[in-house]
């Protein structure tokens, strides 16, 4: 089995690293903040960098992983437990996400002052592989949301609706206590990724 | 006032909603069965099944588990859980124990779901149950067991 000894000593490293203190939002510059660059694909494109801001941020970069384990915490540490992906991206049978992780954040007691809640969502779960944001570039990543093979074959009015509604993506500003939230708000972030697309969705050098 | 079905029978709880559901088996029921390891699913020593998933108690609010059926260690039943726990016996899987009854829970909920399971399959559904004792081999050769013992008896 995979389970040793240094697993249990990883529960109390990993779970100290996984949990640091939450920090104030970075803000997200609005659209009208970019009105100054004339350029309409060199406006895109900076419309897309701020966008980045969140989509490279661990709450949304942890559950899109290369390979089959999501991460956790600011640091981006492998998922502990060591739980899998599964078949349909919600975990393995008898250790499904929904084994631990609730509808809703859950705070815990008790517990040491880095450690204040397990996440949650009613959908809780990985993004499918095709999906994989890290290690990528801004470029890279930029290209992969465009490209309805590796965007779960969604258009780019799907791709906005999807970005400015979705309360999984949503659960980035809401990731409970002791979880530094994704910059800004998810309304702003949509307002953004609208801009973007409007203006011809250009992306960053790969 | 809450009300779900705790090992069969109608259980009401009407206390605090986001109590976690394993104070509600042990304390409101007095059924201590099910373990306290961790408090923050990370051990699965608190392993019980809702609606036959397993679902750690520790970090499951009570006001989630309105209308649900509870099972714990102290009734789980059926095919599964028959096999389970006579493998468990043959090769005198538990040391010191305390572990014991989450991992028959998640061994249980995972033959559900897989009756023939490999050994990644095993190790994948069981790796969020720790054994401080470290009966691991015997975990997995018990649920072999149990699941040649479900096929021969099927």
């Amino acid at each position: 089995m995979k389970m040793s000894a240094k697993r249990v000593f990883c529960i109390a490293v990993c779970l100290v690293a996984s949990a640091s203190s939450p920090a104030i939002a970075e803000s997200l510059k609005s659209v009208d903040e970019f009105d100054n660059v004339k350029d309409e694909k060199a406006r895109s494109v900076a419309m897309f960098e701020e966008v980045g801001k969140v989509l490279q941020h661990p709450r949304c970069l942890n559950c899109h992983p290369v390979g089959n384990q999501p991460l956790q915490g600011e640091d981006m540490v492998l998922h502990n437990p060591p739980v899998q992906r599964g078949p349909g991206n919600f975990g393995v049978a008898g250790m499904e996400c929904n084994t631990c992780h609730q509808a809703m954040n859950v705070k815990v007691t008790g517990q040491s002052e880095d450690v204040k809640s397990i996440p949650g969502h009613p959908k809780w779960h990985l993004a499918p592989p095709e999906m994989a944001w890290v290690g990528k570039s801004l470029g890279e990543i930029c290209l992969q949301l465009k490209d309805k093979e590796r965007n779960g074959n969604k258009t780019m009015p799907e791709m906005i609706h999807h970005m400015a509604e979705d309360t999984l993506v949503g659960w980035g500003w809401e990731p409970g206590d002791g979880r530094e939230p994704a910059p800004g708000t998810q309304a702003a972030f949509g307002k953004l990724f609208k801009a973007w697309v409007d203006t011809g969705a250009h992306c960053p050098k790969v | 006032m809450l009300s779900f079905t705790l090992n069969g029978e109608k259980t009401t709880f009407d206390g605090d909603p986001d109590t976690p559901l394993l104070w509600v088996i042990r304390d409101a029921n007095h059924l201590t069965g099910t373990k306290y390891g961790c408090g923050i699913a990370q051990c699965g020593a608190c392993t019980v099944h809702v609606n036959g998933m397993s679902k750690r108690a520790c970090v499951t609010p009570i006001s989630t588990c309105e209308g649900s059926q509870i099972t714990t260690i102290e009734s789980v039943d059926g095919r599964e859980a028959k096999a389970v726990q006579a493998a468990w016996k043959s090769l005198d899987v538990p040391q010191c124990g305390y572990c014991q009854s989450g991992q028959i829970m998640s061994a249980v909920a995972l033959l559900k779901q897989k009756p023939s399971p490999s050994d990644e399959d095993i190790d994948n559904a069981m790796d969020g149950n720790i054994c401080r004792c470290a009966t691991y081999q015997r975990i997995r050769k018990a649920i072999h067991d149990a699941a040649k013992e479900m096929e021969a008896s099927a």
